[in-house]
C-alpha cells in the first residue's frame, strides 16, 4: 500500500463515503480546499485538512460558506484545482458565488452531502431535496453539471469525474451526495492511476494586449491564472471577450450563448446513465444517488413476480439527460421516478417523456425502502 | 461659449498609463468623487513597490469603489458584494508570491462583508485592504451604511441617522492588523506611501481613505460640491498617528478628523509564514507533489 503522503492511495480500502470523496479530490489533483464545518459533510473537510499539507496543497477553514465559495473561486483563478464541501444550508449560502464561478468560468467542485430540509431540517439524516437547487439555486440562467454517487466507491470515482468536468468545461460542478452515501462505509478501490483533466491554458506567451480571457472563438476559452502576466480582468458583470463589463443585450446574448452552449453542446460527453434490466422492461424506474440502490432492489423483487420492471439510473442529474429519457419513454409504457423528496426531478422527466410518469416520493430522513418503491410500481402497472 | 470638452480628450497620455487601463477611460465615477485620486495613489504605490506589475493582483467587491479593479492594469477581479476579501484569500493562499490588494468601499467591506474583514485580520493574512469610505452606499443612490455619521441625512435616513458608525482604524487595530492607516483623498502622497507600506508589511495592511461623495452623500449633508468636503478635510484634518484610536471616530460635525499611520508592526508574522513554519516543523507543507 502506498504511504499516507502519496497523492494516490492505490489499493483496496474500507472508507466512509465522505472520506472517499476527499481522496477522489486529491487523486484528481485538487490542491486547494476552503470550507466550513457542517453535518453530514464535515468529514470531507477533516480529511482534506489532513491530506492537503501532505501533498503540497492548501487547506483553509473559512468563517462561513459565503467565504468558502468565494475563496475557491479565487483559488481557481490563481490556478489551483479547488473544492469545498457542505450540505444544503451551506449551499444556500454559496449560491450567489456559485453564480460568480459560472459567469467567470472558474472551475471548482462543490460537494453537497444532502440532509433533510428545509432550513436546519434533519442534519444527521438523508434527503435529496436539493436536486433542483443544484440546477436553479443561483439567480439568472446558467448551466450546471452534477454527479449523484450511490456508494463510497462512487464518492471517489465521481469526485474525480467532477473535477475533470469542471476543468474541461470551466464550470462549477456539484457532487450531489446525501447523508446515506456520505456516511456509508464500504469497499473503495483506488487504482494505480487516475485519468485527470486540466483546464485549457493559453498556448502562447503572456500577451496582455492581445489575450482575450473569454475568447468567443472557443466554446471553452483558455484560462490564464493570476500572476501569469496576461493582466486579465474578470467580473461578475456581463462582459465582453476582453472581460470588460458591457451592460448590453447583444453582449449578454453572446456571453450567454457560449455559457449555455459549452455544456449543451457537450451533453453527450457529460451525461452518464446506467440501464438496469431495461431491455424488455414495460415499466421503468428512474432514480439517482442513494435512492437508486433501493430502486435496483425493487426491480429485482418485481422481476421475481414477473413484472417487467427496469431502472434507468441517472448518474448525472444535470445537465438533464434529455435524450436518454426520451429514448426510455419510447421503450416503456410507464415511468416511475423515485426520489428522497416530495417530487422534484419527476417534473423534468415528465416534460421529456411521452408516457405516464408517476412519482415515488419520500419526505426524507431515510432512503425509500425497496418494498415501498415496488408497491408504487405495482399500483402503476396494476 | 464653446462646447464643454471631456477631460478624456484633453490629454493623450497619463504618467500611470502602464498601471491603469487607459482604454476604459472615461471611468464611471461622478465629478468630485475621491476615487480617481485614490486609484492614482494606488498606482503610485504599485510603482514604488519592489514587485513587478504582473505580481500585483487587485480584487474588488461591488459598488462604486468595487469598479476600481476594472481600471487597474494588473490581473484584476471584480467579485460579488462583500466577498472581495474571501476571493482574495483564495488567490493569496494558492499563490503567496502575489501581492494581493483588495480595494472596495465601506458598504462592501464593513456592512455586507464585515465578517470577512474581521477574520482576515484575525488570521493576519497578507492582504492589502483599502477601504474608500464615502459614508454611504453611493452606487445605489445614497443610502446610509455602517460608516454614516450620526444625524446625517441619506436616502434611507430621511430624519437623520440614529445608528452609531464604525470607527474603522479602531476596529482594524483591535483585531491585531499590523498596519493601520487613515488618510483622505486630499492627502494623495501620504495616502500613496501608506498603501505602499500596507503592501510591504508582513500581514494584513489596512488603509481607510476618506472620500467625498457629492452626489450620494454631500448634497444631502451641506457639502454641495466635492470641493466642499475636501475643504472640510483640510480644515479639520489632524495628522496624529499617536492618537488614542478610541478618539478617532468620525461624525463630520467639526471635530478633529484624525489621520495618520496608526499601527506599524513589523514583528507579527503573517498567516502564510506561521502556517509554513508550523507545518514545516511537523515535516509537511514543503515541496511535495
Amino acid at each position: 500500500m502506498a504511504s499516507a503522503a502519496a497523492p494516490l492511495l492505490t489499493g483496496e480500502h474500507f472508507l466512509k463515503g465522505d472520506i472517499a470523496s476527499a481522496e477522489g479530490a486529491i487523486a484528481a489533483g485538487c490542491r486547494f480546499f476552503a470550507g466550513y464545518p457542517i453535518t453530514p459533510a464535515s468529514e470531507v473537510a477533516e480529511r482534506m485538512s489532513e491530506r492537503l499539507p501532505e501533498v503540497g496543497g492548501e487547506y483553509i477553514q473559512m468563517e462561513d460558506e459565503l467565504a468558502s465559495m468565494a475563496a475557491i473561486a479565487g483559488g481557481s483563478n490563481a490556478g489551483a484545482k479547488s473544492m469545498t464541501a457542505t450540505s444544503g444550508p451551506g449551499v444556500s449560502l454559496m449560491n450567489e458565488n456559485i453564480g460568480l464561478a459560472v459567469i467567470t468560468e472558474s472551475p471548482c467542485v462543490i460537494v453537497n452531502v444532502q440532509r433533510g430540509g428545509p432550513s436546519t431540517g434533519m442534519p444527521t439524516l438523508p434527503a435529496q431535496g436539493d436536486v433542483m437547487q443544484a440546477k436553479y439555486g443561483s439567480h439568472g440562467d446558467y448551466p450546471i453539471i452534477a454527479y449523484a454517487p450511490d456508494s463510497p466507491q462512487e464518492m471517489f470515482d465521481l469526485t474525480v469525474s467532477a473535477f475533470n468536468a469542471a476543468e474541461a468545461y470551466r464550470s462549477p460542478v456539484i457532487v450531489l451526495a446525501d447523508q446515506t452515501v456520505g456516511h456509508m462505509t464500504g469497499r473503495v478501490h483506488i487504482p494505480e492511476s487516475v485519468e485527470t483533466v486540466d483546464r485549457p491554458r493559453p498556448a502562447d506567451e503572456p500577451n496582455p494586449e492581445e489575450f482575450l480571457p473569454f475568447d468567443a472563438e472557443h466554446l471553452v476559452p483558455p484560462m490564464a491564472s493570476a500572476g501569469d502576466g496576461n493582466r486579465v480582468h474578470v467580473t461578475g458583470l456581463t462582459h465582453d471577450e476582453r472581460g470588460y463589463p458591457d451592460i448590453d443585450t447583444d453582449t449578454q446574448k453572446q456571453m450567454m450563448d457560449r455559457l449555455m452552449g459549452k455544456i449543451d453542446e457537450n451533453r453527450a460527453d457529460i451525461v452518464e446513465t446506467e440501464a438496469y434490466d431495461l431491455d424488455d422492461a414495460d415499466v421503468a424506474l428512474v432514480a439517482y444517488g442513494s435512492t437508486s440502490r433501493s430502486a435496483r432492489q425493487a426491480v429485482r423483487d418485481l422481476r421475481a413476480e414477473d413484472i417487467d420492471a427496469g431502472l434507468l439510473r441517472v448518474v448525472t442529474p444535470w445537465p438533464f439527460p434529455e435524450d436518454e429519457i426520451r429514448a426510455l419513454s419510447r421503450a416503456v409504457e410507464h415511468i416511475v421516478v423515485a426520489e428522497m423528496n416530495l417530487g422534484q426531478y419527476v417534473h423534468p422527466v415528465r416534460e421529456h417523456a411521452d408516457v405516464p410518469v408517476d412519482a415515488h416520493t419520500h419526505q426524507g430522513g431515510a432512503i425509500p425502502q425497496p418494498a415501498e418503491i415496488a408497491d408504487t410500481v405495482r399500483e402503476v402497472v396494476g | 461659449m464653446s462646447a464643454p470638452v471631456s477631460p478624456a480628450e484633453l490629454v493623450d497620455e497619463h504618467p500611470d498609463d502602464d498601471i491603469l487601463r487607459g482604454e476604459r477611460i472615461p471611468h464611471i465615477w461622478c465629478p468630485g468623487c475621491g476615487l480617481g485620486t485614490s486609484i492614482k495613489a494606488f498606482a503610485e504605490a504599485v510603482r514604488a513597490t519592489e514587485w513587478d506589475l504582473d505580481d500585483h493582483v487587485v480584487v474588488s467587491g461591488i459598488g462604486c469603489t468595487g469598479r476600481a479593479a476594472g481600471y487597474i492594469n494588473t490581473d484584476s477581479y471584480h467579485t460579488t458584494h462583500g466577498r472581495a476579501i474571501p476571493f482574495a484569500t483564495g488567490i493569496k493562499v494558492v499563490n503567496p508570491d502575489l501581492q494581493v490588494s483588495v480595494i472596495s468601499g465601506d458598504g462592501d467591506l464593513f456592512n455586507i462583508g464585515g465578517n470577512h474583514f474581521i477574520h482576515a485580520a484575525r488570521r493576519n493574512l497578507d492582504l492589502t485592504v483599502i477601504c474608500v469610505n464615502n459614508f454611504n452606499y453611493g452606487m445605489t443612490g445614497g443610502q446610509f451604511g455602517a460608516t454614516t455619521p450620526q444625524e446625517a441625512t441619506t436616502a434611507t435616513t430621511p430624519y437623520g441617522n440614529f445608528e452609531r458608525p464604525f470607527n474603522l482604524p479602531l476596529l482594524a487595530a483591535s483585531l491585531g492588523a499590523p498596519f493601520v492607516a487613515r488618510w483622505t483623498s486630499l492627502h494623495p502622497r501620504r495616502l500613496s506611501k501608506a498603501i505602499r507600506k500596507a503592501m510591504e508589511i508582513d500581514g494584513l495592511g489596512f488603509v481607510e481613505v476618506i472620500s467625498p461623495c457629492p452626489e450620494g452623500f454631500g448634497k444631502a449633508n451641506s457639502f454641495e460640491e466635492g470641493l466642499d468636503q475636501m475643504a472640510y478635510f483640510q480644515e479639520h484634518g489632524v495628522i496624529d498617528p499617536d492618537r488614542d484610536l478610541r478618539e478617532a471616530g468620525i461624525n463630520l460635525k467639526g471635530e478633529e478628523l484624525v489621520l495618520g499611520n496608526f499601527v506599524e508592526d513589523e514583528e507579527t508574522d503573517s498567516y502564510m509564514d506561521v502556517k509554513r513554519a508550523y507545518l514545516s516543523e511537523r515535516g509537511m507543507g514543503g515541496d511535495a507533489e
